[in-house]
């Protein structure tokens, strides 16, 4: 079976639509009958990086590929790049602003979520050209 | 518990949705990663936040409701977002606390 591929743009000035891409790849996983542990784990990861991507680099792209035994999700943006992605990688570490943090953003659990609820994760960044995160969710269908 | 239960035990408005609908569980928080990661189906989250993020958590992790607490009125446009997406949105004078209380003590 060929993969089924959706292309979608994150406005890196609206926080208001931040979560619209993760909304609608979960109504797709939905409607092609993925177990809901899997579609969870999705629409957590994917939800985290899009609000990177509107609160880091002014938005950017995510491709998702849909297989049967997999999903990979692509989030390209060209933000300031990922200075120190050990630091980035810890808990409770962000360099989000004020006005971030009061919108309840910004406590450092971006990145961590995305690794924790997806199979696989990979960063390519570059400092100040932007970054690439690769999520690959192995999948267990339930039904075809 | 169902939602109009809850509405009139911790004596909350309702903003959107059904309160016809079963309810359980509960999470309180108002980061929203946190919650993102925490809040099962069908659970109540309690938060202050108001913003209109709410309801895309609330949206991905099947929420059964949002309270917002202490009296915290919903940015523009967050009930209207939440009609839409099906969300349920109470709102309440109470603290985090004091709803939590007053569902425990009446079997929830």
């Amino acid at each position: 079976m060929a993969a089924l591929t959706m292309h979608y743009t994150v406005d890196g000035n609206d926080f208001t639509l931040a979560g619209d891409c993760s909304s609608k790849v979960k109504k797709s996983l939905t409607q092609l009958g993925f177990d809901p542990a899997t579609i969870r784990k999705v629409a957590i990861a994917m939800y985290e990086g899009e609000i990177n991507m509107v609160i880091h680099a002014n938005g950017g792209f995510i491709d998702v590929s849909i297989e049967p035994d997999k999903i990979v999700a692509v989030l390209n943006d060209h933000g300031p790049g990922i200075a120190d992605i050990n630091k980035a990688m810890q808990e409770g570490f962000s360099t989000a602003s004020n006005k971030v943090r009061e919108l309840g953003f910004g406590a450092g659990m971006g990145l961590p979520n995305m690794k924790k609820y997806s199979d696989e994760m990979n960063i390519s960044t570059k400092i100040g050209e932007g970054t690439i995160v690769t999520l690959t969710f192995y999948t267990n269908k339930t039904n075809n | 518990m169902l939602l109009k239960d809850i509405i009139k035990l911790t004596d909350s408005k309702l903003l959107s949705g059904d309160e016809n609908k079963e309810i359980n569980g509960c999470y309180i928080g108002d980061l929203l990663s946190l919650a993102m990661s925490k809040v099962q189906k069908d659970n109540i989250w309690i938060t202050i936040q108001s913003n209109i993020n709410i309801v895309a958590v609330a949206s991905l992790t099947e929420a059964g409701c949002i309270i917002i607490c202490e009296g915290f009125d919903p940015d523009d446009g967050v009930v209207s977002r939440a009609k839409d997406e099906n969300i349920s949105i109470l709102q309440s004078q109470l603290s985090a606390f004091e709803i939590s209380k007053i569902l425990v003590c009446n079997g929830f």
